[in-house]
């Protein structure tokens, strides 16, 4: 990747040691990462992001607005990310069933941004002040047509600060929205967030074109880098940024051949990358029999049972996904050679275990443990299935 | 050789450019609007005000949203966004808010405009956001196939109200001058003088700018309710538009075929959105606060000092 890493503005780091919740290491996050403009619009368990970002960002050097709903707040950012800022975009489910329309476009004209979606009970308005991670397959496939995104799912106030960091050079890699898949525990749980000085933090800048007016095509790639080179308003361009169907140019093209050219390419740039977007912890898989996989709030309560079975003398491994979009396939196909059986304790119904059993085609056993949401499963039924899952 | 084909072939040697080209980007054209529609006017006077207004063109930007009006964005040559259906405006404001030297035009039909777009219309009229709004208001939804919109006249037939119109349509001066639009103007397409001007002033506009041009839909609106063609539409404006500046906006509303106010209505001043962010913050934060989108009025002269000192140097 050719993408130029830079220190991040002091500016925006507030470096030191605090004791802070998820949501406000969550903003301490995105101004360390550059982000200079948010449109936001209130909705629990996210607010205090928001709330956060507004009381901090005139000192900063930037510009909240809160708009009239979702829809404009999801679109807004995007305005503002063609005018040249770090941007993003904070919710919770009912929110974003409303900015599904604004995810497809931010996929489609390449728009970096970030979607930092703080899930709570659903469906519907279901439980706004409880958890669940409920949204898991929503911000995959949510939004019409075929797109990739990337997500990744902290687990504590430390993880908002570090993962939205990652999320923000991500999407500037990428050029696609990267989500935050918080949850109300996270979101609401107050820790110790260790913001470390300016210049140890990496920062991803956008991928500027060098080219002049005139030699620059909007979406020009080449076979070696499938994401296109970036410009902003203002400068000359005379860019155009359309949600239809475009050629390189950037041009709308209703047709056939240029559909073929493009959709494949917005998926390839992060599909062929699956390898370079694994990021998991695994304690504990080389030799287990039975592997746990879970994320954000739910890996720690899996942590607890997983220790309990080992306590019992069972070989159970850790498997914990950072970035759940894309989904490793390729690990959890490695891992299935090795292993009886996987356990995928998750605050929704049934959702990624999914991707691990259409990963492992029937190979090995996979237990999923669904929850409704609301509160965090209890230790002792993920210990439950792994005693069943080792038998 | 007759006399007019002379003329014809004198003139075509002179090269005289058409004045408007520069401001198209060439190579979509032929653009998609059908014979007699009333956008392509709008669009010619638009690229009139902005040559006239002297403004930098690639300071401005121009965002659209979907449907026969939302393709303006397609065909003009600037920095231009082709949205989803409603909200060019909150585009708009995330454009202008992020980059402050950027005048960001709207344009959009009166369906996406006042329909979908509703909620967003009233409430960057209520900022006061530094925007400038085009309406084309043709009455149908034009692009789906001639559907009714906030504002098809009562009594106006269209294709989901095939037994006439029977809701209450919006009038838009009044809705916008209502939730606080600081800039209000109304034409009709034949009223292209009109229309550049009221551009070019919307443009020089601080604050937010709405011009609304009533223009015929020749094959949906005009056919569907069989009203002749183009030409029978600019008769009808030509003589049913009363000439009102300053009308008081709650006298705008149009019935079916029926007279109409056009003018200048509204153009007061009052403080932006930035300008408010910053005279609040300035006040409450103090020294901390960093100014946003605008130049401290001492940086300000240090900088036209530079440009004087480099002026100097050129000479």
């Amino acid at each position: 990747m050719t993408e130029a890493t830079l220190k991040a503005d002091p500016k925006g780091v507030l470096t030191g040691v605090h004791f802070i919740d998820g949501d406000h290491a969550a903003c301490e996050g995105a101004l360390a990462a550059g982000c200079r403009f948010v449109a936001g619009y209130p909705i629990t368990p996210s607010t205090e992001i928001v709330e956060r970002f507004a009381a901090r960002i005139p000192k900063v050097g930037g510009v909240f607005i809160q708009m009239e709903d979702e829809l404009a707040a999801s679109i807004a950012i995007q305005g503002g990310v063609w005018a040249g800022h770090k941007v993003m975009n904070v919710t919770s489910g009912p929110g974003l069933s409303l900015m599904m329309e604004h995810l497809g476009y931010a996929a489609m004209t390449e728009t970096p941004c970030v979607w930092v979606d703080v899930q709570r009970g659903g469906p519907s308005t279901g439980l706004p002040t409880l958890p669940a991670q409920a949204d898991m397959m929503q911000v995959k496939w949510g939004s019409h047509g075929d797109y990739e995104i990337i997500a990744l799912s902290p687990n504590s106030p430390q993880e908002c600060f570090d993962l939205m960091i990652k999320a923000f050079n991500l999407s500037e890699e990428y050029r696609c929205p990267v989500f935050l898949m918080m949850d109300e525990v996270v979101g609401h749980m107050t820790e110790r967030v260790n913001i470390p000085p300016a210049d140890q933090i990496e920062i991803t800048d956008r991928k500027w074109t060098k080219k002049k007016p005139g030699e620059y095509k909007a979406y020009a790639t080449t076979s070696d880098d499938l994401v296109p080179e970036m410009v902003k308003a203002g400068d000359g361009y005379r860019i155009h940024v359309t949600g239809l169907t475009h050629d390189e140019r950037g041009y709308p093209a209703m047709d056939v051949p240029n559909q073929a050219k493009l959709i494949p390419r917005l998926l390839n740039k992060i599909r062929n990358n699956t390898e370079q977007l694994l990021d998991v912890r695994m304690d504990g898989c080389d030799d287990a029999d039975v592997i746990v996989m879970s994320f954000g709030i739910t890996s720690r309560v899996a942590t607890a049972a997983i220790e309990a079975a080992r306590a019992k003398g069972l070989k159970v491994g850790n498997l914990r996904l950072i970035i759940c979009w894309p989904f490793p396939v390729k690990l959890i196909q490695q891992l299935a050679e090795k292993v009886k059986a996987f356990v995928v304790p998750e605050l929704n119904m049934g959702q990624m275990v999914l991707e691990v059993r259409r990963a492992v085609e029937g190979k090995v056993k996979v237990i999923s443990i669904p929850h409704p949401g609301g509160t965090v499963h209890e230790p002792e039924t993920i210990l439950e299935q792994i005693i069943e899952a080792a038998r | 050789m007759s006399e007019s084909l002379d003329l014809r072939l004198a003139l075509a040697e002179t090269e005289l450019e058409n004045p408007v080209l520069p401001y198209l980007r060439q190579d979509r054209i032929p653009h998609i609007w059908c014979p007699g529609c009333g956008i392509g006017s709008v669009v010619t006077s638009f690229a009139e005000a902005v040559r006239r207004s002297k403004l930098d063109r690639d300071k401005i930007a121009v965002v659209s949203g979907i449907g026969c009006t939302g393709r303006v964005a397609g065909y003009v040559d600037f920095d231009s966004m082709h949205t989803t259906h409603g909200r060019a405006i909150p585009v708009a404001t995330g454009l202008h808010l992020a980059n402050p030297d950027l005048k960001v035009v709207v344009f959009s039909g009166d369906g996406d405009l006042t329909g979908i777009g509703g909620n967003h219309f009233i409430h960057a009229a209520r900022r006061n956001m530094n925007l400038t709004v085009i309406c084309v208001n043709n009455f149908t939804y034009g692009m789906t196939g001639g559907q009714v919109t906030p504002t098809t006249p009562s009594g106006a037939n269209a294709s989901t109200t095939p037994y006439g119109n029977y809701e209450y349509p919006f009038s838009l001066p009044f809705l916008a001058d209502a939730a606080g639009a600081t800039y209000i103007a109304r034409w009709t397409s034949l009223h292209s003088r009109n229309v550049t001007q009221s551009i070019e002033e919307a443009l020089k506009h601080k604050g937010f700018s709405f011009v609304e041009v009533i223009s015929p839909c020749t094959t949906l609106y005009l056919r569907r309710n069989r009203l002749g063609d183009g030409v029978d539409t600019l008769q009808y404006y030509q003589d049913n538009s009363i000439l009102k500046h300053g009308a008081d906006t709650r006298e705008t509303a149009i019935d079916f075929q029926g007279k109409m106010l056009v003018g200048k209505f509204v153009e007061r001043q009052k403080p932006t959105y930035l300008d408010a962010v910053n005279a609040t913050c300035a006040k409450l934060i103090g020294d901390d606060y960093q100014l946003y989108g605008k130049t401290p009025p001492e940086k300000e002269a240090e900088k036209k000092a530079a440009a004087k000192g480099k002026k100097k140097a050129a000479k």
